[in-house]
């Protein structure tokens, strides 16, 4: 059964599907049954005490609904093992505890279902949720091994085979809170670690090559491990970011460097500031040739900042070292301009047969800073010879470079900006 | 800072547990049965602001050859401040022509004045107390006698100032340090997360039995520089605007050049995946 209109969206023709009324949707009694409500008495299971209690009840034919109230099967409750005093004599002392407290607490455990935030603020001594927790796995567990036939038959009780540990607990929480209470900026530097180790660890796997298709990639790079390891300012994980990056080829990025030197200063005892800072920069700039940091001293200069900040606070340290990684962009991004006009130009002179294409501009990339670079390209004759020698890529032959489609990439000054 | 205790700090991450601590030479074995100030905060860094230098007066007709400057090296507080909560004593290593070349001062103000007329470097190491560091840190600085400006005869009243401003970090302080300056005045401690327990403070021993150890109505003060970190974060925030808009324009140039929709970006290795 179709109705009109549908036929008419699809076309004129019958839909796949066999169509549903909506009007047929509501769900209707059967038209024999006689439907009442009635105001009428009920009792739950799940009630202990007498009160007597109404509600609006479906009357069918004359006839109330039977059977328990429908929500008594949710009245659930935890099964507090309860010991005797006997059994308490006999397996559950323990030094840092009275039976008293013991009894209290286990009374309260079943009060409020194991809630051990609620119990622990009601207890009467104070004790941590750590103790409470503590006396508790370990009293139901001693009992519970107590109890059985033989130690076979709770092996596989959870609570026999993990049993509760306190300070691992106690620890636990301490980094949780370690970890909420960290500003942003901290939190993105951990994330950069993290991510860096897992970089590291990657290329690591990818350096050793497929044949052991089997080694456990990220078995201590683990979220929950790396985090762990720094909560815990672990020597462990600062050393393995150490030691791979190292291992790892020239194309370690800058920010490993930054994760070692950070991991490597805090190992110190004590250090200044500006300590720190040099330590940082050297690491920004590892991949930089001496020129390249000579021109971004020189852009410092010009931008009016000074060399070594005067006030190396925290934050101006933390503000100059991001300058100076900028300055290495912006030095790099001039350079590959330079190239690619350089390319581009000689494509249309058609003094060779390669075409400038990606792979070679990555090449450049790479050794962007270990190549000579002219800072002004000269159009005289001196500074040919060595152009010729250094310079990788095209082989150009010594003319100079007769078009002025090259640009001369000036040094940065302030008022170009 | 050369530094070689790196198994004394070998945890393994258990509050519980107390690393082993290596026997320096010179150090006593009292400081190894100090109850429980092995206990380190992590994660947090305490940091003391410190400015350092020399200030020199040209002694005029008082001035003879051997003699014609006096002049006083010294460390400070950032915020004038006393340092002693911090640092226990001072070592100025003098120019060996001078007697006793090393000078302890053993309370602050850590301060020392002579006469001379070269000028030379002078060593000041600082040594702190022993819930706080082990290990000395070394600073340097040059004694500046004369004047830039060089016209004209000295002046008796006006001094050659030059001081340096820096900060000392300790990024692994032990609890006992940080429960005991918490509240310090001359110190940086960071808000700890609540609910963190500390021992209690402990305050040390022979503290300042010599009178102030701050250095707010020194004699010298009125020649103290200031520093504001204010003036150089601005500078610093507006160059970087300037070199991320050039950026910004040589990345279009670039991806113009390329004919891609997408700037090429070298910086890749430069930023973490």
């Amino acid at each position: 059964m179709v109705s009109r209109e549908v036929y008419a969206l699809t076309g004129g023709l019958a839909p796949l599907m066999p169509s549903i009324e909506v009007s047929q949707l509501k769900r209707r009694p059967p038209s024999d049954e006689k439907i009442t409500w009635q105001w009428l008495p009920f009792t739950s299971s799940a009630r202990k005490d007498d009160l007597q209690l109404y509600h609006w009840a479906r009357v069918v034919n004359g006839v109330p609904p039977t059977g328990d109230y429908s929500f008594a099967k949710y009245n659930k409750s935890v099964d507090v093992i309860r010991y005797t005093d006997e059994e308490y004599e006999k397996y559950l002392t323990d030094p840092t505890w009275t039976k008293e407290e013991t009894d209290q607490l286990f009374d309260f455990c079943e009060r409020f279902d194991l809630r051990f935030i609620i119990i622990a603020d009601r207890f009467p001594t104070s004790r941590t949720v750590e103790e409470l927790k503590d006396r508790y796995y370990s009293v139901s567990r001693a009992i519970l091994i107590a109890r059985a036939p033989s130690p076979g038959e709770v092996a596989g009780h959870p609570l026999v085979k993990e049993p509760y540990n306190v300070s691992q607990e106690t620890e636990r929480k301490r980094a949780l809170s370690m970890v909420l209470s960290q500003t942003k900026h901290q939190e993105r530097k951990d994330a950069e670690v993290i991510a860096e180790a897992k970089r590291i660890a990657e290329s690591r796997m990818a350096a050793q090559g497929v044949e052991e298709p089997d080694l456990p990639v990220t078995s201590d790079i683990g979220p929950e491990n790396a985090e762990k390891a720094i909560g815990h300012g672990d020597t462990i994980s600062p050393s393995n970011v150490h030691v791979p990056s190292a291992a790892v080829a020239p194309s370690t990025s800058i920010l490993a460097d930054n994760t070692s030197t950070l991991a490597s200063l805090r190992m110190l005892w004590v250090y200044l500031r500006t300590y720190a800072l040099e330590q940082m920069v050297q690491a920004a700039s590892s991949s930089a040739g001496l020129r390249t940091i000579k021109r971004v001293e020189q852009t410092l200069q010009d931008l009016g900042v000074n060399l070594k900040p005067k006030v190396p606070t925290k934050a101006v340290c933390a503000e100059h070292l991001e300058l100076r990684k900028e300055i290495l962009t912006l030095l790099n991004l001039q350079k590959q301009l330079q190239y690619k006009e350089a390319e581009g130009s000689s494509f249309r002179d058609g003094s060779y047969g390669d075409m400038p294409g990606t792979p070679k501009r990555s090449l450049r990339a790479a050794d962007q800073d270990r190549t000579f670079v002219p800072d002004t390209i000269s159009f005289g004759g001196e500074r040919v010879g060595k152009r010729e020698q250094k310079r990788k890529g095209p082989g150009r032959v010594a003319e100079t470079p007769s078009s002025p489609a090259h640009k001369r990439p000036r040094k940065l000054k302030a008022s170009d900006l | 800072m050369p530094h070689t205790a790196i198994e004394a700090q070998a945890e393994d991450g258990g509050s519980a547990s107390k690393p082993q601590r290596i026997i320096k030479l010179g150090k006593t074995s009292d400081d190894i049965d100090k109850k429980s100030t092995n206990r380190r905060v992590k994660d947090v860094e305490i940091c003391v602001p410190i400015v350092y230098g020399t200030i020199a007066f040209y002694l005029g007709r008082k001035a003879s050859e051997s003699q014609s400057h006096k002049w006083t090296v010294y460390v400070r507080g950032a915020t004038n401040e006393d340092l002693g909560a911090v640092i226990k004593h001072v070592v100025f290593q003098l120019h060996p022509s001078f007697n006793n070349p090393t000078r302890i001062v053993e309370s602050p103000p850590f301060e020392l004045s002579e006469c001379g007329w070269g000028e030379f470097e002078i060593g000041i190491s600082l040594f702190f107390h022993s819930d706080v560091c082990d290990k000395q840190l070394d600073l340097y600085h040059h004694l500046k006698l004369y004047p830039e400006d060089e016209s004209g005869p000295q002046s008796t009243k006006k001094p050659v100032v030059v001081e340096s401003y820096n900060e000392i970090v300790f990024p692994d302080p032990s609890e006992c340090f940080f429960a005991r300056v918490q509240n310090h005045p001359a110190v940086l401690v960071p808000r700890l997360p609540a609910g963190f327990s500390l021992p209690a403070p402990v305050p040390l021993e022979n503290m300042n039995e010599n009178g102030r150890g701050d250095t707010k109505d020194h004699p010298l003060s009125q020649w103290f520089m200031n520093f504001s970190e204010a003036d150089e974060l601005l500078k610093l925030a507006a160059a970087r605007q300037q070199v991320q808009a050039h950026i910004v324009k040589l990345r279009r140039q670039l991806s113009a050049i390329d004919g891609m929709p997408q700037p090429l970006k070298p910086a890749s290795s430069y930023e973490c995946t």
